[in-house]
């Protein structure tokens, strides 16, 4: 799964998706995820790395990380091509 | 290396429509204690969900009241509406505080008098009074206020065989430029139903007319409608006078002042627009103080104001059981807190805040109770932190009708405690168990067997 290639994402959370004119606001762990992701990180590899960082049980991170995911689905930030 | 605090992640779209020029406020500042005492520790002990009484917020607000009007008018009296909230412990403190009682049935009659209220100073109200609580009203002396003829008939029987006169007075429904206009209780004042019924009291001997009384509606959004009210009594009470010179010892404007609480669908918070107890008892006093009373004898002004005296002492803790979305995306919160006791999620839009501290992220949410319906619903939408699964919340402004009016409806009620002066805290109503419940039924013999 990844993020479109073409969205950009500032140090402060502010998303920007040029397709469409879009933008989002995202909290610090969002915006990482998402800079993760955009360095074509899968799940595991993220889900390692802020595991390490945050204190956090990994099945409510699990269930964070895919409610978040499906948001991302939602807004249109996943490139479903790639995906399929 | 310590790691960081956690907190989920979210993403929320930049909307550009039109912003709101009164930019409301999102409730993250969480209310982490409540007197001094600590949400967290309070629910540790005794449960979630769990009611919060703060007496000096009770005793507080009614000095407040009692000062708007005392201030303004000689002789004024409170008189604690049981319906309201009648919790013993809650009753009593406005009876410390000088409240009489004002009930509405038999059996809230009987609790004002277990709780040690004399009975010439318990106002009974209401459409549904029996024969034997209006015996019981007559051999007490207590203030009966008639609602409709049949209740009439039946005192002046019942007065024949004891050698007291009742005191009575009569409810009376009247217009006062509002909508809806409350004529289902009392006696109309423009179609002279009023005038009827005092002319019946007043030529009975067994009835002795103390005063009139009348109650315009519930949450009042303007104090005005209040000074009409108060022009017709005295209006009545000025002519009762003329008529029979007779002077009534109190005028009652009863009750329905709005607290701070947001009506739903209203635009702005009820905080800042609903009308305070000094608008109130300016309406009311100027308009008494200006009646042509003889010899300038003011009667005494009684007030029966529930739901402003006690809506800001309670507080409902609750936790959050799960976070969910809907099919379209929108986030949704359960908690443990349902409308069967938080019956007022059906009129306002409860101010909501989290009990733990969070940062500044928000998402708009729909909160939802536990019960397997459908109707369930705490608020619609309100912008709260990043809640998680046992984080808890306080639901502010909820000390008015919700512990009187909630139900046991698929979750047991849960227990109610005051905070005291002191900030040590009381059980002052035991959750409810299932042998609470069972100990009321009856199984027939025939139906204690089965086999599946």
């Amino acid at each position: 799964m990844k993020i479109n290639k073409n969205i950009a994402i500032s140090d402060s959370g502010f998303v920007f998706n040029p397709v469409n004119g879009e933008s989002f606001s995202v909290n610090p762990i969002g915006a990482e995820i998402i800079s993760l992701m955009k360095t074509g990180q899968a799940y595991d590899e993220i889900e390692q790395s802020l595991m390490n960082k945050y204190s956090v049980e990994i099945t409510t991170f699990e269930r964070d990380y895919f409610d978040f995911i499906g948001l991302l689905k939602q807004h249109n930030l996943i490139d479903t091509n790639e995906e399929a | 290396m310590e790691k960081l605090r956690y907190e989920r992640p979210v993403i929320k779209k930049l909307e550009t429509g039109m912003p709101n020029k009164f930019g409301l406020r999102t409730e993250y500042a969480p209310l982490t204690h409540i007197d001094g005492v600590s949400v967290k520790e309070m629910i540790n002990e005794y449960g979630s969900p769990l009611f919060v009484i703060s007496e000096s917020t009770i005793r507080s607000t009614y000095k407040k009241a009692k000062k708007a009007f005392s201030t303004r008018y000689p002789k004024v009296q409170f008189a604690w509406s049981y319906k309201t909230n009648y919790i013993s412990a809650v009753c009593n403190v406005f009876h410390q505080e000088g409240s009489w009682a004002e009930v509405v049935s038999g059996f809230e009659y009987e609790k004002a008098l277990r709780n040690g209220v004399d009975g010439k100073k318990i106002i009974f109200n209401g459409p549904d009074k029996n024969q034997n609580d209006l015996k019981k009203a007559i051999e007490n002396e207590s203030l009966i206020h008639i609602d409709h003829l049949d209740e009439l008939y039946t005192i002046i029987e019942l007065t024949e065989n004891t050698e007291k006169r009742a005191k009575v007075a009569i409810r009376i429904n009247m217009d006062t430029g509002i909508y809806p206009m409350w004529d289902r209780f009392g006696f109309n004042y423009e179609n002279g139903q009023a005038w009827d019924a005092l002319n019946k009291i007043m030529r009975s001997s067994k009835l002795e007319l103390m005063g009139l009384h009348c109650h315009i509606g519930t949450f009042m959004l303007t104090a005005s409608a209040y000074a009409v009210a108060a022009s017709k009594l005295a209006d009545l009470a000025i002519g009762i006078e003329q008529k029979y010179n007779h002077s009534i010892k109190y005028i009652d404007l009863g009750g329905g002042f709005a607290s701070k609480n947001t009506l739903k669908g209203a635009y702005l918070p009820g905080s800042d627009t609903n009308p305070s107890f000094d608008d109130f008892a300016e309406a009311i006093t100027s308009t008494l103080l200006n009646a042509n009373f003889r010899n300038n004898e003011l009667p005494l002004l009684i007030l029966e104001t529930g739901r402003a005296l006690i809506d800001d002492a309670g507080f409902l803790l609750g936790s959050v059981i799960a976070n969910k979305r809907t099919s379209q995306g929108k986030r949704t919160t359960i908690l443990d807190i349902g409308v069967n006791i938080l019956f007022t999620a059906f009129w306002y839009d409860h101010k909501i805040t989290p009990a733990q501290p969070f940062t500044h992220y928000t998402e708009t949410t729909q909160l939802f109770g536990p019960l397997c319906m459908n109707i369930d619903v705490v608020r619609d939408n309100i912008d709260l932190p990043l809640l998680n699964k046992g984080d808890h919340l306080v639901v502010h402004q909820v000390g008015a009708y919700n512990m009187t009016q909630w139900m046991q409806f698929i979750t047991l009620r849960p227990n109610v405690v005051m905070i005291d002066m002191d900030g040590k805290v009381h059980l002052i109503r035991e959750n409810e168990k299932l042998e609470n419940i069972n100990s009321l039924e009856r199984v027939p013999e025939y139906l204690k067997k089965f086999e599946l």
